[in-house]
C-alpha cells in the first residue's frame, strides 16, 4: 500500500478562512485540564488539530477550526460559540 | 426599537430556506439570518439532495440549479484492509426520473436561498445569532451581533450544533452517541477521467457507501461531482475515544486503501472539511417547539442514518414548520398550544415515521459491530475462496467456505443476526 499521508496543515492550507482577532473557543476552567478525566479527548477528536498540550496547558489554534463542534461534545470544559458573522471557515465547495 | 418580522429564520440551509420560502410565499414577512458570508459557507455534507422533496419547492430545479451529477448507481463496498466485495445497483430509470443529485453546498445553498428571497424573504448574511430574546417566558426574537430582531416565531435552522435550541432551553449538550463526525475531502479530477473511472455518461454519477476497513464502526462515503470527487468517512465520537485514532489519520488510511487509491489517483485536494451528523435517531429528537420557536432540520436531529437521508427531511421539516407558522398567524396564537401541531405534522409525515421505525437501529449496530467488521471480512474470505483456482475439488472448496463461515460466526449467532436484522427492518 502506498502510504502518502498528507499532513493536516497541508490540508487546511486549501481551505478559505476569515480569521477573527478573538477566539470563539476557550477553556472554561484550565485547572481542570491538569487532571483531565477524558484523557485529552479534545485533542483526539478534533479533525483539524486545534488543541495541543503545551507547557501544562491546552493551547487553542482557533484559526484552523472548521466549526464542527466535536470538541464541545467531547468535553464540557470547552467553551464554544459561533464565530462572529462572516468569520471562520468559509467553504468554497462544502 | 428593534425591527419586527412575522418570522426570523436562523440558518440558510435547506430546512431554513424551505421554511422561509413557505412563509414568504404566503405573504408573511420573513428575515433569514445566516452567519456565513453567504448561504452554504458553513455547510458540508456527503452528499446528495433528493429530487422529490426539492421539487416541492422548485419544480425541475436541475435545469437552473448548480447541481453536479444525477445519481444512476448506488454502490455498497465491503472492505477488508486489502480487498473488497462490491454490491451495486445501476438503473436506467434513474436517468428518466432523477432520484438524487450530487451538489456542492457552497454552490447549491445560495441558489436555493435565492428562491426564498424571490418569494419575498429578506436574507442577512454575516450575522451570528447569540441568544434568544424572551418575554414572560415566551421567545419573541433573537439577539444578533448586529442588534436585536423581534418576531412572532423564531425558526431554529442552525444545524447540528443548534445553539438556539440550547439558549431556548429545549436541549442540553448532545451526548457523544447522538452524533457521527464526518471528515471529507473534495478532490479535483478532470471530468472525463471521473466518467472513465466510474463508467459514467455525461452528468451521470454514483453514490457509494463503504464499510469494513480499519477497526471499528466507520463508514466511508464517495460521491462523484462534475469534476471533483467527495470522499469522506463518518466516525462515531465514542469510537475515536476508544480507538485513539485521529480523524484525519483514519481518513488518510481510508484514502490509501488499495481499492480506493486508484480512484482518487492524481486528484488535486481542493478542500478539507468536517461536520457532525446527528445520527442518533428518533430517541434524540428532543423538544422541537416551544412558545415562539420551532426547530427544523439537523438542529432537530432529523437525519435518517440507515438510508443516508437528511436534506429531504430538512426540507420537509422546514415546509411543515412554515405551514404551522402560517396557521398560527391566522389564529394569532404563537404559543406552544398552536405550535405543537408542527410536531404532529412531523409525526404524521415520513420524517418521524421513518426515524421511529429505525429508532433502535443505531443502538443495535453500535452493540453489534460484527456487521461492520466480521461480516465484511467473511464476505471477502468467501469471495476469495470461490474464485481462487488450485488442485482442490470444488466440493473441497465449498466445504472449506462453509467451515470458514461457521468458524467465524456460529450457526446460532448467524441465525440470531439474521433474525435481528429482519426484525429491525420489518
Amino acid at each position: 500500500m502506498s502510504q502518502r499521508v498528507i499532513a493536516i496543515e497541508d490540508k487546511l492550507y486549501r481551505n478559505r478562512y476569515k480569521v477573527d482577532q478573538d477566539s470563539h473557543l476557550w477553556i472554561k476552567d484550565p485547572s481542570m485540564c491538569l487532571k483531565c478525566p477524558f484523557n485529552f479527548r479534545c485533542i483526539r477528536v478534533c479533525p483539524t488539530d486545534v488543541f495541543k498540550w503545551e507547557e501544562n496547558k491546552i493551547t487553542i489554534t482557533y484559526d484552523a477550526c472548521v466549526e464542527c463542534g466535536a470538541c464541545r461534545i467531547a468535553c464540557y470544559d470547552i467553551g464554544w460559540k459561533n464565530p462572529k458573522g462572516g468569520f471562520g471557515i468559509s467553504y468554497k465547495y462544502g | 426599537m428593534a425591527e419586527k418580522f412575522d418570522s426570523v429564520v436562523v440558518g440558510a440551509g435547506p430546512a431554513g430556506i424551505a421554511a422561509a420560502f413557505t412563509m414568504a410565499k404566503a405573504g408573511l414577512s420573513v428575515l433569514i439570518l445566516e452567519r456565513g458570508e453567504k448561504p452554504g459557507a458553513k455547510n458540508m455534507f456527503g452528499g446528495v439532495i433528493f429530487r422529490h422533496h426539492t421539487e416541492q419547492i422548485a419544480p425541475e430545479f436541475w435545469k437552473t440549479a448548480p447541481v453536479e451529477r444525477h445519481v444512476v448507481e448506488y454502490q455498497y463496498w465491503f472492505l477488508t484492509n486489502d480487498s473488497h466485495v462490491l454490491l451495486s445497483h445501476r438503473n436506467q430509470r434513474f436517468n428518466k426520473t432523477f432520484n438524487a443529485f450530487t451538489v456542492h453546498r457552497a454552490k447549491f445553498d445560495p441558489w436555493f436561498a435565492k428562491l426564498a428571497e424571490d418569494a419575498g424573504a429578506v436574507i442577512l448574511n454575516r450575522t451570528t445569532v447569540d441568544d434568544v430574546i424572551k418575554e414572560n417566558g415566551k421567545i419573541i426574537g433573537v439577539k444578533t451581533d448586529r442588534g436585536d430582531v423581534l418576531c412572532d416565531v423564531v425558526i431554529a435552522a442552525d444545524g447540528v450544533n443548534s445553539m438556539l435550541s440550547k439558549h431556548a432551553g429545549l436541549r442540553d449538550e448532545l451526548p457523544p452517541e447522538a452524533v457521527v463526525l464526518a471528515v471529507k475531502e473534495v478532490i479535483a479530477l478532470p471530468r472525463q477521467r471521473i466518467e472513465e473511472r466510474f463508467n459514467l455518461g455525461p452528468d451521470e454519477g454514483i453514490a457509494a457507501m463503504l464499510v469494513g476497513w480499519g477497526s471499528g464502526m466507520h463508514a466511508g462515503f464517495m460521491y462523484t461531482n462534475r469534476d471533483t470527487l467527495s470522499l469522506g468517512i463518518g466516525i462515531s465520537l465514542q469510537d475515536i475515544d476508544k480507538s485513539g485514532e485521529r480523524p484525519h489519520i483514519l481518513f488518510e488510511q481510508f484514502k490509501n486503501h488499495p481499492s480506493i487509491a486508484p480512484l482518487v489517483r492524481d486528484g488535486e485536494l481542493k478542500e478539507y472539511s468536517a461536520h457532525l451528523i446527528p445520527e442518533g435517531g428518533y430517541d434524540y429528537v428532543s423538544r422541537i417547539y416551544t412558545d415562539g420557536m420551532l426547530v427544523v432540520g439537523d438542529a432537530a436531529m432529523l437525519v435518517n442514518a440507515i438510508n443516508w437521508e437528511g436534506t429531504n427531511l430538512a426540507i420537509t421539516s422546514g415546509t411543515l414548520a412554515g405551514n404551522t407558522v402560517i396557521e398560527a398567524k391566522k389564529k394569532g396564537d404563537f404559543s406552544s398550544r398552536t405550535l405543537v401541531s408542527y410536531r404532529q405534522k412531523l409525526e404524521e409525515s415520513f420524517v418521524l415515521k421513518d426515524l421511529k421505525k429505525y429508532k433502535d437501529v443505531p443502538k443495535f449496530f453500535s452493540s453489534n459491530q460484527q456487521f461492520f467488521t466480521l461480516y465484511p471480512e467473511v464476505a471477502n474470505e468467501l469471495a476469495y475462496m470461490w474464485h481462487v483456482v488450485d488442485d482442490e475439488t470444488k466440493d473441497a472448496h465449498l466445504k472449506e467456505m462453509k467451515s470458514t463461515l461457521f468458524k467465524r460466526r456460529s450457526r446460532l449467532n448467524l441465525l440470531k443476526d439474521a433474525y435481528h436484522m429482519w426484525r429491525l427492518m420489518s
